[in-house]
């Protein structure tokens, strides 16, 4: 009996899951097209300059850069900011699993999810140059 | 050309790609990074960057449909992650020390691999001999549901399997990739993980991969607004539509004339890598 309740909860945390990955895709592609249409509107009878690597301007390669020319409402910073909340839904989902191993006591599991966890925090908050 | 042509051009390249990766099973993302650096003379930075993001979109996107079928093994995927993303990170910081001719010969070989891959069917293996002893201490073991009930499983080899996952993660990394095949392949080969509990662990763990490496991108300046933008609502878009095609398709000669192009663009990736007109 006990077996059952528990595979229901796990069960229900699964589309919890689901449904936050797919929320999220979503949301990001919202964000991406918004600041992808502004961009266009403003840019799109400029010509496009992709054949010499040039590194992007450092306000688009940084968090708090990027959240400052989102909200001055430029093209190209909200769709980066559309990026970071892409690529921050895998690491939502890294999160709700370790949530799920803490209810479950597992703290072997716990650990192994902290260490991946600080793997991603490492090359997101970039302590590199 | 300006930009909005541009843009809609390489947006409808991005959709075609996701929809063929989707129907075909290969990934879209193998075949973003020679469209837009062969067909739209892109540096092969910028397609990198932009195909990694479009991989995270995929992954994300097929993992809310495979959650409710219930086959992913989590512990699997959360242990053998500790390996594909310092993987990952490895293979960005590489990226960024590699001759691009060097990455783009690399890249050439990868295509030529999957592509034999996907000419063989997979075979579910007969369950021989005994656990890995640190299969059992890690809890890796689990059970999938079938239509007789849940169908346990053992899993085999944690050590070959975790190495070959820090190799996937490597090139994941490199080139932008999901490198989905070589994860299945040390899942299924190594490890003996049944192909339906492989499958969606395995995209679970592409998205993570690739977040372990787009952060490293992202702040290299890899990853370009105006053209990550089209490549990843095509890519996103093409395959949720390949998804939706998918079930009663026959796939077989579109898996066939797919793995074909990928031999083409495969040779010429490494033609051009050597001639180094990168």
């Amino acid at each position: 009996m006990s077996l059952v309740h528990r595979t229901w909860t796990e069960y229900e945390v699964e589309q919890f899951i689901g449904n936050l990955l797919r929320g999220g895709v979503l949301l990001a592609a919202a964000v991406v097209l918004l600041g992808g249409s502004l961009y266009l509107v403003r840019h799109g009878a400029a010509l496009p300059l992709y054949g010499n690597f040039h590194s992007e301007p450092e306000e688009l390669r940084r968090i708090p850069g990027i959240l400052a020319d989102a909200s001055a409402l430029r093209g190209r910073g909200i769709i980066q900011l559309g990026l970071l909340l892409l690529i921050a839904t895998p690491v939502a989902r890294v999160v709700c699993a370790m949530g799920t191993f803490a209810l479950q006591r597992d703290w072997l599991y716990v650990s192994v999810t902290v260490l991946v966890l600080s793997v991603l925090m490492y090359s997101l908050l970039g302590g590199h140059p | 050309m300006n930009i909005l042509t541009f843009t809609l051009l390489v947006w409808g390249g991005a959709l075609v790609a996701g929809f063929l990766g989707a129907l075909t099973g290969l990934g879209g993302g193998v075949v973003i990074v020679p469209l837009l650096a062969l067909g739209f003379g892109i540096d092969i930075r910028y397609a990198i960057g932009a195909s990694l993001v479009s991989v995270i979109a995929t992954s994300s996107g097929a993992a809310a449909a495979y959650v409710k079928e219930g086959y992913t093994n989590i512990r699997i995927g959360m242990f053998l992650e500790i390996a594909t993303t310092v993987g990952a990170l490895v293979g960005a910081f590489l990226a960024t020390k590699l001759p691009v001719a060097v990455i783009a010969v690399i890249f050439g070989l990868v295509l030529l691999y999957s592509a034999m891959l996907s000419g063989h069917p997979r075979h579910e293996h007969a369950e021989t001999g005994p656990a890995d002893p640190w299969a059992t201490c890690l809890k890796l073991h689990g059970a999938y549901p079938t239509a007789s009930g849940l169908q346990p499983y053992q899993v085999r080899a944690v050590p070959l399997g975790f190495s070959l996952m820090f190799g996937a993660g490597v090139l994941s990394g490199l080139l932008g990739i999901g490198s989905g095949a070589a994860k299945v392949l040390a899942m299924d080969q190594a490890m003996r993980i049944p192909f339906k509990v492989s499958t969606t662990t395995s995209n679970f763990m592409i998205g993570v991969t690739a977040a372990a490496s787009a952060g490293v991108y992202l702040n290299r300046g890899y990853i370009d607004p105006g053209l990550a933008m089209p490549v990843m609502l095509g890519v996103l878009i093409g395959s949720m539509l390949g998804a939706r095609v998918l079930v009663g398709a026959r796939t077989q000669v579109l898996r066939l004339l797919f793995s074909s192009i990928i031999v083409i663009i495969g040779f010429e990736m490494i033609y051009k890598g050597i001639t180094g007109s990168f």
